[in-house]
């Protein structure tokens, strides 16, 4: 079996806006990384998550499910999660999948930190 | 280019679908998919495994002879009709199935994902639930566990009802006599099939309550008691 080569870092941008860098390999092997970065970009007053994924090299059906689970959790702690960074190659996925009605899709992490914050 | 570009369906806005002999082709052609975030119902994670112990196949192996005889395997009652370019991104299948005491419920699938070792399903507007079904195979110290992964909600607010009863079971049957059938194709007889089911989301979807109107099962029917029309205007063709 490939091994999975998964890098998340938790970014706080502000009280409000929190940033996670998803590099390398997203598959249901990354559930751990990905909820860790996500416990520390999440703070009492978060009230969105951007999740960059300009690092992003592969993402098979399991990295799918594992943003729905993320999306599930972000909802009950009623944050708002976007996305920024996607080639076309990975926005058509999310396309193909729907995950692009509930995640907002941005090209840059600046236009998903403005959307954010309002502007 | 991404390594995986060749395992990704390309979008679909909507569903084309071919008819197949013996095949009822209804509730598909037109459709658009949808996934769990479409869906009406309780969001579920199920996960049905077994244990290929002893059987030399490598997980590999296991998933290029799951995706060449997929609809060998299905319980008795319940047909498959693979794509006729087989198990690969892009292709559709069609479903029909059948439920206690009405016609045959014509659906589908649409394959979204399929590399060497997995496979992913998406569901048609309709369909019983909304959501992917993933097959996949892996090494487990020594042993190749075939596994399938529903993500899923009940569609619409009847199969939600359903999906409570005697559907959810049948669905979950499914799988059981599908892991079954496929370890006892591989040699193994009377193998263990593990489940794992897990609550992802308990709240109901009511702005979705509205995917009723695309109901399989009561269009399926409809589709049942229009067959004397059909016949009548095929003749005086």
């Amino acid at each position: 079996m490939e091994q999975t080569k998964t890098d998340m870092d938790a970014r706080v941008l502000d009280e409000r806006v929190s940033a996670i860098d998803v590099r390398g390999d997203v598959t249901a092997a990354s559930e751990g990384a990905l909820m860790d970065a996500y416990n520390r970009a999440s703070g009492p007053r978060t009230g969105s998550v951007i999740l960059n994924f300009s690092g992003l090299d592969y993402m098979n059906s399991g990295g799918i499910g594992l943003l729905v689970t993320l999306l599930v959790r972000a909802k009950r702690q009623k944050q708002r999660l976007l996305a920024s960074g996607l080639n076309d190659h990975y926005r058509q996925i999310l396309e193909l999948t729907r995950l692009d009605e509930a995640i907002e899709i941005f090209p840059t992490e600046d236009e998903a930190v403005a959307a954010a914050r309002g502007r | 280019m991404k390594r995986d570009v060749e395992n990704w369906a390309k979008p679909v806005g909507k569903l084309q679908s071919t008819d197949v002999a013996g095949a009822i082709n209804a509730n598909v052609q037109g459709k658009r998919v949808s996934g769990a975030l479409q869906g009406f119902g309780r969001m579920y994670q199920k996960t049905f495994r077994v244990k290929l112990a002893g059987v030399p196949a490598t997980p590999r192996e296991v998933v290029r002879t799951w995706k060449d005889r997929y609809p060998e395997f299905w319980p008795k009652g319940n047909r498959f009709y693979a794509p006729t370019a087989g198990i690969a991104p892009g292709e559709v299948g069609l479903i029909n199935a059948s439920l206690p005491g009405t016609p045959t419920m014509a659906t589908g699938v649409l394959v979204v994902y399929a590399d060497d070792e997995s496979f992913t399903f998406m569901t048609p507007e309709g369909h019983p639930f909304a959501g992917w079904i993933t097959f996949s195979a892996y090494d487990d110290g020594g042993t190749t566990v075939a596994q399938v992964q529903e993500f899923i909600r009940a569609s619409d607010p009847l199969w939600e009802l359903g999906m409570a009863t005697f559907i959810g079971r049948k669905q979950n049957r499914i799988w059981i006599d599908t892991l079954s059938n496929m370890a006892a194709h591989f040699g193994l007889h009377g193998a263990e099939v593990e489940k794992e089911i897990v609550v992802v989301d308990r709240k109901r979807q009511w702005a979705h309550a509205k995917n009723v109107w695309h109901n399989a099962g009561v269009r399926s029917g409809l589709y049942a008691m229009g067959a004397p029309l059909r016949m009548i205007r095929r003749r005086s063709r």
